[in-house]
């Protein structure tokens, strides 16, 4: 069998287990997993960038995604007139403050000779802007979250479309990922690790905590949506009377064909972004990195500027990350930090990079795909184990409670279990880099 | 009097909890660094093997109530304790023989060990979730204070009041003996120097005779000891919720990173840095201020630098100066 028909054969596969999910539970849960595998795959095209091409161990994906996420708030809803006339403008003044604090550090930390002078005159710049910053932000933030804090209270968006969002969103996980990767690379691998496992929850501390950001743990709801809304087309004669045409239900119809316009959607970015990935990978920069990555040293010897090839290759994939949580909440229509999870959003990615294949981009988008099919699925088949194993003893046993109610956690245990069984027994995944 | 007032309110809220605290941060970032420098690699299954360890004693300590044996003044699960690190010694164990060993001999990357911690993490935080649930539980009985407010008051007639947990009295001595006992060990007995020489040079090690799976053998072992033992103080002095522990693992890896991986004083001392800056940064020095300052200059807000929900973010950024100044820590770590 070539590779080509065994990757063949693997789609196929996907192919039938969501169309079979179609015809066994129903069509419209079909479409979520085709939707989410859409985004799934996307995200471990990110991640597969940065360890399957660069060897890079980012632990913090949740965070880039949530990034993502917050930047579709900031560029689809509507601005809140008010909130800005209250303290909007105090509130950006505090921040532009806060940056230059920080530039204005790192530029004396380079101007300055080193010693005891650089210390202090570091210290004081930093104590001094903090100080500044909260006196002016404080009172913007308070003015902004008094402004009707129960259905706005924060600043609102640019009122763009929430296309726009999804390349912005990449953007400002890029920028995190830049802070990030300037400090953490260059050092030991581990080290990477650890920065980025901080960096997301810092990052869904401030999306939990910052009201006037995106209304905190408020949640903002009702984001535009780039597809029409299923009671608008349920009200459109010209709708209803061609799915008629079809012997469709409109209430059905209508949802069935907003999915299908959010997958189409989605089909082309994950399309586009294949693409380059593939041609990335292919390229001369493309062998650079995966040089770098099977002999740091060998490379560094042959000229190349390891640290910086990381810190790039670090920078693509968590704004690829990012996109990918931008399209993620646009699906979602809300935005709710309570919700980001590490295990949703960073372990289950790595799985999928590691079991669809690492190194290998159409590996990742398999993986993508049949993890996040495994993922909605292990709930339902858990509880059936658990009632299996449980229909022999009696009603009211207290294992027999515990069992069932356990079921929920069944997630985690299989997916530690996936991920352990594939990288003892098949480590180079599903479909191994060529 | 004032003055008074002052030291003293400011130990009750900052001084005390960050003593425990980092005596809680420090066995943990001891056993984060022991893995480091024997096993070499950051095992991010640490702060789910705290929570393992704990959910074992948590059991015991509530079969020892139902049948009526308690500690008297202390608590219970001190009792527990023992039976809980056997529990997760046997998990740890368990697990080095099923999973890390295949690794070991492959002579795998460091950063493969890293995500095979990662899937034992996922693994242990399951079979936690599995056996004891998500919630949070309690599980301290006892004595509550060494000292309460209103003897403390009573006693010295002061303004402001000082508690002082039972929980914190036993964390900071429980931790003492602890560190105490492991640097006798590492330092005077021979299995403990082998560790060490292991630790320095592998190679070299192994020609001298030591074997290498028994080095590897005793490091889990004292780590699941280290890994309940901060987990259970960690549980007595506020709670037992998985999820917390699975978040504890930031700071233990910023006390690790900030002494210096691989250096246990290190560790030590790095668990304090940490506990003490999260604790003064996230503290409301209203109170502080308002005796210690004339009353001019007494603050109008709550002098917060920081609110509690970013005590995460306070570690994240010692972690990143150290890692930018200073990357092998302040005791010289192992490696860059």
């Amino acid at each position: 069998m070539t590779d080509m028909t065994r990757n063949i054969a693997y789609f196929a596969f996907i192919a039938v287990l969501i169309i079979g999910t179609g015809f066994i539970q129903s069509w419209n849960s079909a479409l979520f997993v085709l939707n989410f595998g859409l985004i799934s795959a996307i995200m471990a095209l990110g991640v597969n960038l940065q360890w399957g091409f660069a060897g890079l161990f980012n632990v913090g994906i949740m965070g880039f995604v949530a990034l993502g996420g917050l930047a579709t708030v900031l560029i689809s809803m509507p601005p809140e007139p008010e909130a800005w006339a209250a303290g909007g403008v105090r509130v950006v003044t505090a921040l532009i403050l806060g940056a230059a604090t920080i530039v204005g550090a790192i530029l004396a930390y380079g101007a300055l000779p080193k010693g005891r002078l650089r210390a202090l005159g570091l210290i004081a710049i930093l104590i001094v802007g903090f100080f500044v910053y909260r006196a002016v932000f404080d009172g913007g933030v308070q003015a902004v979250e008094a402004i009707n804090p129960a259905n706005a209270g924060y600043l609102g968006g640019l009122g763009l479309p929430v296309l726009i969002a999804w390349p912005v969103g990449g953007l400002l996980a890029a920028g995190a990922a830049w802070i990030i990767g300037k400090t953490a690379l260059g050092l030991r691998s581990d080290y990477l690790a650890i920065a980025t496992l901080g960096i997301a929850e810092i990052i869904i501390a401030v999306l939990k905590n910052e009201d006037w950001l995106a209304r905190g743990v408020k949640n903002v709801v009702g984001l535009p949506r780039p597809a029409p809304y299923e009671i608008d087309l349920q009200n459109d004669p010209a709708f209803v009377e061609r799915v008629a045409g079809f012997g469709l239900d409109p209430v059905f119809a209508s949802t069935i064909w907003v999915k299908l316009i959010y997958a189409g959607l989605f089909a082309a970015v994950l399309i586009v972004l294949f693409m380059l990935a593939q041609r990335a990978l292919h390229s001369p920069w493309g062998r650079m990195m995966r040089a770098i990555r099977d002999n740091e040293v060998a490379a560094e010897a042959m000229g190349k500027d390891v640290t910086a090839r990381h810190l790039q290759v670090f920078v693509l994939g968590s704004a690829i990350c990012g996109i990918a949580g931008a399209m993620m909440t646009t699906l979602d229509g809300q935005l709710t930090p309570g919700t980001y999870q590490p295990l949703r959003f960073t372990f289950l990615v790595w799985v999928m990079v590691i079991v669809g294949g690492s190194g290998n981009n159409l590996g990742a988008v398999l993986g993508g795909f049949l993890i996040w099919w495994l993922w909605v699925m292990v709930e339902p088949i858990g509880l059936g184990l658990m009632q299996f194993v449980t229909s022999g003893m009696t009603e009211g046993y207290w294992l027999r409670d515990h069992l069932l109610e356990s079921a929920a956690h069944m997630r985690l245990l299989t997916m530690g279990l996936v991920l352990l069984l594939v990288l003892r027994f098949s480590p180079r995944g599903l479909i191994p880099e060529r | 009097m004032d003055l008074l007032n002052a030291i003293v309110a400011l130990s009750n809220f900052v001084l005390i909890p960050a003593i425990a605290y980092g005596s809680q941060l420090a066995l943990g970032a001891l056993g984060v660094t022991l893995i480091y420098g024997i096993l070499r690699f950051s095992n991010f299954a640490h702060g789910d093997t705290m929570a393992f360890g704990t959910m074992c004693t948590i059991l015991v300590t509530w079969a020892f109530q139902s049948v009526g044996i308690s500690g008297g003044p202390l608590p219970t699960a001190l009792l527990a304790l023992p039976f809980g690190i056997a529990g997760c010694a046997a998990l740890i164990l368990a697990t080095d023989r099923g999973i890390y060993k295949f690794y070991r001999t492959q002579k795998a990357k460091p950063v493969i060990f890293v995500i095979v911690s990662l899937g034992v993490m996922f693994i242990m935080n399951g079979l936690v979730r599995f056996i004891i649930g998500p919630d949070d539980q309690r599980f301290s009985d006892g004595e509550r204070f060494i000292i309460s407010v209103r003897d403390f008051k009573a006693l010295t007639g002061l303004k402001e009041g000082l508690a002082i947990k039972t929980t914190q009295g036993i964390t900071v001595i429980t931790a003492v003996i602890v560190v105490a006992l492991l640097f006798y060990f590492l330092n005077r007995t021979r299995t403990g120097k082998s560790m060490r020489a292991y630790s320095d040079n592998e190679d070299l090690a192994l020609l001298s005779g030591i074997n290498p799976e028994r080095v590897v053998m005793v490091t889990w072992l004292i780590v699941a000891a280290l890994a309940t033992i901060a987990g259970v103080l960690y549980g007595l002095d506020k709670s037992f919720k998985p999820f917390v522990y699975f978040q504890l693992l930031l700071p233990i890896f910023a006390a690790a990173i900030v002494g210096g991986l691989g250096s246990p004083i290190g560790a030590i001392a790095g668990g304090f840095v940490i506990a003490f800056s999260e604790v003064t940064i996230t503290y409301a020095w209203k109170k502080v201020a308002t005796y210690a300052l004339p009353d001019a200059l007494a603050p109008d807000g709550l002098a917060q630098l920081l609110s509690t929900d970013y005590k995460f973010a306070v570690s994240f950024v010692i972690l990143l100066i150290v890692l930018l100044f200073r990357p092998t820590g302040l005791f010289a770590g192992k490696s860059v």
